[in-house]
């Protein structure tokens, strides 16, 4: 049953083909066997997971099922779930669990979805390989010695492997993403204000926004619809009606024009990933979009502003892991000072302390206006350059990720050489446009992964244009060895 | 150093990498403060890329989709949680979070 | 030491905490005296993933004040973050305003002494309030209530217009008075709802650039806030005087000993890195917003001081005690209903004997026993003779302590004054025939013995005889 969609899984429960209880096991079954092995969860929720499929299964016989009724889902450790912990991949949250459930985590419940466990990620989702997290890296299902991305590294692994129909993440500067794109599944990035931060842990909140992972664009369609909308305690969501993502899959999408940015095609993309690129794009012609070139001149500017913006954000958000309320205090600090000194220091990991340093120095005294400021102001220029590139075209369209996944350790050395990983994600979040990764070719046996970028609000579009491209290939139906 | 005239950055002395620690209160190994440098300088390069253009003309933006904020309506809408809402605290008596001694 | 030489430049910063039911961007309470904690709920214990939205009602507040105080309200401000670390502070930053506050400009026009003075007003800001810390509750431990956290405050920076201690308490007194009359503050000072920071330096006379100025804190009082700013000035001169320099710090005024001392000094400066919130979007506010707010705004103690003195022809400490909070002077205006009032007999008696009654017992004017009404009757029977001045405090007494209103009790108590001359002449006649050696004095000479003998029969009478027609009579019998 680990290999049917949502749609199918919803007509399987229906027809009482299997329980919501005899799914949630098989699939914590494989999680326990598979998912260990590639160390995609921090948490496990076996007992809550049971109730809750039990819980759905009453709601199958009394006929009041929401959408989701009994489809397991893995939520990223980055959103809080009342009662389990919250660790955000980090030693500092390790003991936290949090009062509330975040909006996100509480909207797909509300649907009927049951929550097997919380996946690994990069600590505070500073990452781009996984290689971040306080439990240590997660393993590409298609090849255990390579990493699966990040920062949503455990989630796009434990549905790539088959491990769960979905999972839930976040993206900042490309983390659902770059990981869907290393691991081989569809992931998707909403506007910014789309789908409710709260109770998602903050790391940059003028970029973070929640995701989805899947299979498919279906499956995908069906959980944003479920987590998607306005909450009045989010003060940046924005009030405004969802639209019906899955219906608006089967409808007329009208004819295509896709924009083609010669920046998307820069020296540091691997020639064999440009190819399957191309690949894909003459695909979309051959089905009869149009294809126009266009360019993006700012987008170099990307990553530098991206590494200004967040940090910032990152240095103040973060200042409230300071041992007294909750998380991590280190022992013995004899005065205030040490207490949060040690317990900061010892409680983050290197990644996380680099990039609250270089925050803290882009907003301190005398480098405010030549690092902080110029950064917003870049990020003006690079939105401005994709919307208005988005009123000649529908989408964007290009690599996610310049490279295939990459060998554990590879680019571990270096913080810019891992910062490059995210070259053509991060304008996507500076601009808060809704992009997402479909899964388009494979080279070495690698997963490659086309991005679409859409403008503001054009969920149901993209996952439309995206769902075409399913319809009529097959790279998203792979499965890695050993998770078949 | 890169100052706001924008010249390329020469990273972060000693000093200032203690100072910025300090502000973030982090407590710094001396045995990683080289590395520590030699990455931050790294990073700075990267980001001072930023200088190819003039942005003399452009306003900041600070947040992606430009709409005002919204209001709540002044109601109570929480209750005390204390008990719940201590349960992970490091150290607490009588409902009070407990630290070392803050002398003003 | 010759003060004469110098000038102080003083400049104030008050934090009004604005009157709201829920916290500035939480829904928790805003009571005072919770238990520790309480009061603080996830968003004001920055725990992860919780957000801020802005209480609108706060808001409100703000743009009341600017309004009040003549200034531009902004129809576009923006929220931004003061990081710092504290152990009170739970985000390692207070939400506050930075380049785009709420309100700018504006002044409020004080008088001292006689002299007027315009007080210009930089700006007002919103920001939350941080939490308390108490230290040596527990051995060795500062105690951290959080129940304050996320208050809303209405930060009030004030131009460095003012040039003594006395213009610096005016300036404030007349800001509690606004803040009081637009509702927006309890402006209870023991609690914290009301708090001065003052910025002080001095320079000799003429010269135009300001000197090194100090910031002093924890000045909780009216009082305190005089001596304190006293205290500083004349500090600051004598260091300058011996040749010394004055030293740009933070002092905290230990009021026990009328002292001030510098605050343990920071091993550097602070560094707030201050950004706009990415947690919140931009206040827009339009025209019609502020409009509403400002047909809505109350007659401003400024004005009503004014006319309190041209229409009422009150005194002007007098207008200003009354106009000091808006109930007392709603209170007194609902006197004046009837025809022929008096108001300056009605300030006397509104700010003197009830004044003293509300004082001894620490009530406000609207948890009077004595309504309005009840004053007004008291003082239509003062004016028509029916009682006299000493008899009416007994009436005010009666009706304090529930007796009814001043006819009732005046009644009730037989306390209507005797004017009839026969009986008057016969109650003289009593007193100066028990007092033959007093009779006698006076007749030789010591008129001031008349005094005595009124005072006699006044006692004589329980207070009933009218006092002047006693007098006359009296003079006249003895100098017959």
């Amino acid at each position: 049953m680990h290999h049917l969609s949502i749609r199918q899984l919803k007509e399987a429960l229906l027809a009482r083909d299997f329980s919501c209880e005899e799914l949630a096991r098989s699939h914590l079954e494989r999680l326990v066997r598979i998912g260990a092995e590639l160390n995609c969860l921090v948490s496990l929720t076996e007992e809550q997971a049971l109730a809750e499929a039990r819980e759905a299964d009453r709601r199958l016989i009394r006929g009041d099922c929401p959408a989701l009724n009994g489809i397991p889902v893995v939520h990223k450790d980055v959103f809080c779930t009342r009662g389990v912990r919250t660790s955000c991949g980090s030693r500092m949250l390790d003991n936290f669990v949090a009062p509330y459930d975040a909006t996100v985590v509480e909207r797909a419940r509300r649907q009927g979805m049951v929550m097997l466990g919380k996946a690994n990620m990069d600590e505070f989702a500073m990452g781009s390989s996984n290689e971040n997290s306080f439990y240590g890296p997660v393993r590409n299902p298609w090849d255990r010695e390579r990493v699966p991305g990040g920062s949503s590294g455990g989630s796009a692994a434990a549905v790539a492997a088959r491990l769960v129909p979905a999972a839930t993440g976040t993206d900042t500067g490309g983390s659902v993403r770059q990981p869907a794109a290393l691991c081989g599944v569809t992931g998707i990035k909403p506007t910014y204000g789309r789908v409710s931060r709260y109770g998602l842990v903050a790391y940059a909140s003028s970029l973070d926004q929640a995701g989805v992972f899947a299979r498919s664009v279906e499956d995908a369609a069906f959980v944003l619809e479920a987590i998607a909308g306005y909450d009045e305690r989010d003060s940046t969501s924005v009030d405004r009606p969802v639209e019906n993502y899955v219906s608006a899959l089967e409808e007329d999408a009208g004819p295509l024009r896709i924009g083609v940015a010669r920046e998307f095609f820069g020296s540091g993309l691997d020639p064999a990933v440009g190819d399957a690129i191309e690949e894909a794009l003459s695909h979309f012609e051959r089905h009869g979009a149009g294809r126009r070139d266009i360019s993006i001149p700012s987008l170099e500017l990307a990553i530098p502003a991206y590494y200004v913006v967040a940090p910032a954000e990152c240095s103040s958000n973060l200042s409230r892991y300071d041992g007294v309320r909750y998380g991590y205090r280190s022992a013995g600090a004899r005065d205030i000072e040490t207490l949060y000194k040690k317990s900061r220091s010892e409680g983050f990991g290197a990644e996380v302390k680099r990039r609250i340093l270089v925050g803290t120095y882009a907003l301190s005294s005398g480098y405010y206006d030549a690092y902080y400021l110029k950064a917003q102001k870049i990020r003006r220029l690079i939105s401005a350059e994709l919307r208005e590139a988005l009123r000649e075209v529908d989408v964007i369209v290009g690599p996610t990720s310049p490279f295939t996944a990459f060998r554990l350790g590879e680019r571990a050395g270096d913080p810019v050489t891992m910062y490059r990983c995210d070259v053509y994600t991060t304008a996507v979040n500076l601009a808060g446009l809704p992009a997402i990764s479909l899964p388009a070719g494979f080279v070495h046996g690698l997963p490659v992964g086309l991005q679409i970028i859409g403008d503001h609000f054009s969920e149901a579009r993209l996952l439309q244009i995206a769902h075409r491209f399913q319809s009529t290939s097959d790279w998203h139906q792979r499965v890695p060895a050993g998770c078949e | 150093m890169s100052g706001p005239a924008g010249i390329p950055s020469a990273g972060v002395s000693e000093e200032e990498l203690a100072h910025i620690a300090h502000l973030a209160r982090l407590a710094l190994d001396p045995r990683e403060v080289p590395r520590l440098r030699e990455e931050l300088a790294r990073i700075l390069a990267l980001v001072d890329e930023m200088n190819a253009i003039d942005t003399a003309d452009l306003s900041p933006m600070a947040h992606p989709v430009e709409t005002a904020q919204r209001l709540r309506r002044d109601e109570v809408g929480e209750e005390d949680r204390r008990e719940l809402l201590q349960q992970g605290a490091p150290e607490v008596e009588d409902g009070l979070y407990l630290v070392p001694r803050v002398v003003d | 030491m010759d003060t004469s030489r110098w000038e102080a430049v003083i400049g104030l910063e008050l934090h009004a905490q604005l009157a709201t039911r829920s916290k500035i961007f939480s829904g928790a309470p805003t009571g005072y005296g919770a238990p520790p904690n309480r009061q603080a709920c996830a968003v004001d214990l920055g725990l992860p993933g919780v957000l801020p939205v802005l209480n609108g009602t706060a808001l409100s507040m703000a743009v009341k004040f600017g309004l009040a105080v003549g200034a531009t309200v902004a129809r576009h401000s923006v929220f931004a973050r003061k990081n710092y670390f504290y152990p009170d502070l739970p985000k390692g930053y207070q939400i506050s305003q930075y380049e785009l506050p709420i309100v700018e400009g504006g002044a409020v026009h004080i008088s001292t002494e006689g002299a007027s003075r315009r007080v210009g007003i930089t700006r007002a800001h919103l920001e939350e309030d941080a939490g308390k810390s108490v230290h040596d509750v527990v051995s060795g431990r500062s105690a951290i209530d959080l129940n304050r956290a996320g208050i809303p405050l209405l930060e009030i920076v004030s131009e460095p217009d003012m040039r003594s201690a006395a213009e610096a308490v005016a300036y404030m007194q007349e800001v509690h008075a606004i803040v009081r009359y637009l509702e927006i503050c309890d402006g209870n000072m023991q609690e914290g709802s009301f708090r001065c920071d003052a910025n002080v330096s001095v320079r000799r006379r003429g010269e135009h650039a300001l000197g090194t100025r100090t910031e002093l804190k924890n000045l909780n009082s009216f009082r305190f806030v005089e001596r304190a700013i006293r205290h500083e000035i004349d500090r600051q001169i004598a260091v300058l005087e011996s040749g010394g320099t004055v030293v740009q710090q933070t002092r905290h005024y230990d009021a026990e000993r009328n002292d001030t001392r510098p605050l343990r000094d920071k091993e550097e400066a602070n560094d707030y890195r201050y950004f706009p919130d990415p947690d919140l979007l931009p206040v827009e506010i339009d025209d019609a917003f502020v409009e509403s707010i400002r047909s809505a705004l109350p007659e401003l103690p400024g004005d009503r001081r004014r006319r309190f003195v041209a229409d009422y022809g009150l005194g002007l400490d007098e207008a200003r005690l009354l106009t000091s909070d808006r109930h007392l002077a709603n209170y007194f205006e609902a006197t004046l209903g009837d025809e022929g009032a008096d108001p300056r007999l009605a300030a006397h008696w509104v700010t003197g004997e009830l004044g003293a009654h509300l004082n001894r017992e620490g009530r406000d004017i609207s948890a009077s026993p004595v309504s309005p009404e009840m004053m007004q009757g008291l003082l239509r029977r003062l004016r028509d003779g029916t009682v006299s001045g000493p008899v009416a405090k007994e009436v005010l007494k009666a009706m304090w302590d529930g007796e009814g209103d001043a006819d009732h009790v005046i009644e009730g108590r037989g306390l209507r004054q005797v004017n009839d001359d026969d009986a008057l002449s016969r109650l003289v006649d009593d007193v100066l025939d028990a007092h033959p050696d007093q009779v006698s004095q006076f007749r030789s000479g010591r008129q001031k013995v008349l005094g005595y003998l009124v005072g006699q029969a006044m006692k004589a009478s329980r207070g009933k005889a009218n006092p002047q027609r006693v007098n006359a009579l009296m003079r006249a019998r003895l100098t017959e």
